[in-house]
């Protein structure tokens, strides 16, 4: 039993190895300056670089986070907290529902609302906004688990020695839950910096730099997708080297992670 | 919010119902039935806890007595589902009266829990300021300090601890920490303290510090102490009131009376019973 056991988690680490080995392998031959200066070349020329995209990334991730970050904490606030209030549960029902809808479905509604609707054609806003969707459910479940574990009588301490209902979320139960908070908040960056079917029916690509969010903006994946399913071994080099920095930017998040949540502890 | 600072303690206004307040009293407890969902905890209990005593609400598991001392400052009522009858006056102050809001009445009264909970991201000296921070007393640096180590001697903590009052609170031992949680209710100067079974985790030696303790805060503050332990209630107490569950599982009160009268003389054999041992 221990053996079989021992056998599953030693396949799983091999595989996550296996696959981290291989892009690095097949992505370091990208890897230059340039790589992370410059602008995409047309087909023909040789260098350029994803430049753009890595920055579409992280503008993405911002702008995503701040919308989904304090939404999906207010949610999980809500649900925990407020527990015995009728709206609670329904609350957390939706948060499962979102949560389970395949992330290209979230892209064909911000799709249909924004790049048909109000904005009118494909825009990083639009792409940050179906990150966010994205991301809200991740943020409040995992936040919700996390108060929960904030024991009830840290609570009764507060109260009793007269705050407000509202004082003791601020001042008790948030900040005694601070390290879980930034460990979801991260989790769902990470999860959303990989998505990409939601940002080709959104933030579509650019072949140039733009922080214009009302314009079509690069992402990672986006150029990943791009130069994967073209038929030139260049581009496909690219692809390699573009799929490197995104698990080298994942792996900055987790490693940003680590750090605030140890200082957190005292 | 207005603190204890600005009004004078349980002031009452012109619209508020003044209580049947005597200067000797300071929690008086008219006919209180609690209940937890359908389940009734307390059946009809009157009490008239008397100013500067220390008072022990004793009986076995299950009598009633935590949810009496609950319904004291509210707590109660923060379990989903609990409701209250009857009627508690603070000095003179109905707190149940539907004008009185729970964290004013709070305010007015400290508490120590059974298993110490000092707040775990703060250090010593912030748990003992968390009370007056709460409430958003407005002090400088220095009132704090003052009032954090006029605090910490209280509780009898401070020599322990006066090296070190930027550690977390969680760091000291288990008596420590409950003195600590003694400090911090201590902090906001209430009029009354509540203390569910402040002993009942720790060991010999720390209970018997805690128990000096409460013997010397009488003279300052009006204790209530809900213990199981009987020789713990006759060493510390003054009063004691016995709460025995009923067979309907609703806890009432037995007998009430000064705590060498209850526990040399007692008027009713379940009190005689209990007291000797024979059940509980």
């Amino acid at each position: 039993m221990v053996g079989l056991l021992g056998l599953a988690t030693l396949a799983s680490v091999a595989l996550l190895f296996l696959i981290l080995a291989y892009v690095v392998i097949q992505g370091l031959p990208a890897l230059n300056l340039d790589f992370f200066t410059q602008r995409p070349k047309p087909f023909g020329e040789v260098g350029g670089g994803v430049q753009p995209a890595i920055l579409g990334t992280l503008l993405l991730a911002a702008i995503s986070g701040v919308i989904a970050i304090p939404v999906g904490i207010a949610a999980a606030i809500f649900v925990v907290e407020y527990r015995s209030g009728r709206f609670a549960t329904p609350v957390r029902f939706a948060a499962e529902l979102i949560a389970g809808l395949p992330s290209i479905v979230v892209g064909v509604f911000v799709w249909a609302l924004l790049v048909r609707g109000l904005v009118g054609h494909y825009a990083g806003i639009a792409g940050a906004v179906a990150l966010a969707v994205i991301m809200v459910p991740i943020v409040a479940r995992t936040v919700e688990e996390v108060l929960k574990l904030v024991p009830g009588s840290l609570r009764e301490a507060a109260l009793a020695l007269g705050a407000p209902k509202w004082k003791v979320i601020l001042r008790i139960v948030l900040p005694t839950a601070r390290a879980g908070i930034i460990t979801a908040a991260v989790l769902a960056l990470a999860r959303s910096a990989g998505e990409t079917a939601p940002l080709l029916l959104t933030a579509l690509g650019n072949e140039f730099f733009s922080t214009d969010l009302l314009r079509p903006i690069d992402a990672l994946p986006l150029r990943i997708y791009r130069y994967a399913v073209s038929p030139y071994d260049d581009w496909h080099t690219k692809a390699w080297g573009a799929s490197l920095i995104l698990v080298a930017v994942i792996a900055i998040f987790s490693l940003v992670l680590r750090l605030a949540t140890r200082r957190g502890q005292r | 919010m207005m603190s204890t600072m600005e009004t004078p303690r349980g002031a009452p206004t012109a619209t508020r119902p003044v209580g049947p307040a005597k200067g000797e009293t300071a929690v008086l407890i008219e006919d209180l039935s609690a209940w937890y969902g359908p389940t009734q905890a307390v059946g009809g209990v009157s009490l008239e806890l008397p100013r500067g005593a220390v008072t022990a609400i004793i009986g076995p598991s299950g009598c009633g007595k935590s949810t009496l001392l609950r319904c004291i400052n509210r707590m109660h009522e923060t379990t989903p589902g609990a409701r209250v009858a009857g009627q508690v006056f603070l000095d003179s102050l109905d707190i149940y009266w539907s004008g009185v809001d729970a964290v004013e009445v709070r305010s007015m009264v400290g508490m120590v829990f059974q298993k110490p909970n000092p707040f775990p991201m703060m250090s010593i000296y912030e748990n003992v300021a968390a009370g007056p921070r709460l409430r958003g007393w407005k002090m400088d640096r220095k009132k704090m300090d003052e009032l954090v180590e006029r605090n910490l001697r209280r509780a009898a903590l401070w020599d322990e601890v006066k090296d070190r009052l930027d550690r977390s609170g969680a760091a000291l031992s288990g008596g420590q920490q409950q003195r600590l949680c003694i400090a911090r209710a201590l902090a906001t100067d209430p009029s009354v303290l509540l203390m569910d079974e402040p002993a009942s985790a720790l060991d010999p030696i720390a209970t018997y510090k805690i128990e000096e303790l409460v013997r010397e805060l009488a003279s300052e503050v009006t204790i209530v102490i809900v213990t199981h332990n009987m020789q713990q209630a006759s060493r510390v107490s003054q009063r004691t009131a016995f709460m025995l569950a009923a067979d309907d599982g609703v806890g009432r009160l037995v007998e009430f009376g000064r705590t060498d009268d209850i526990f040399t003389n007692p008027r009713d054999s379940r009190t005689e019973a209990y007291i000797t041992g024979r059940f509980g």
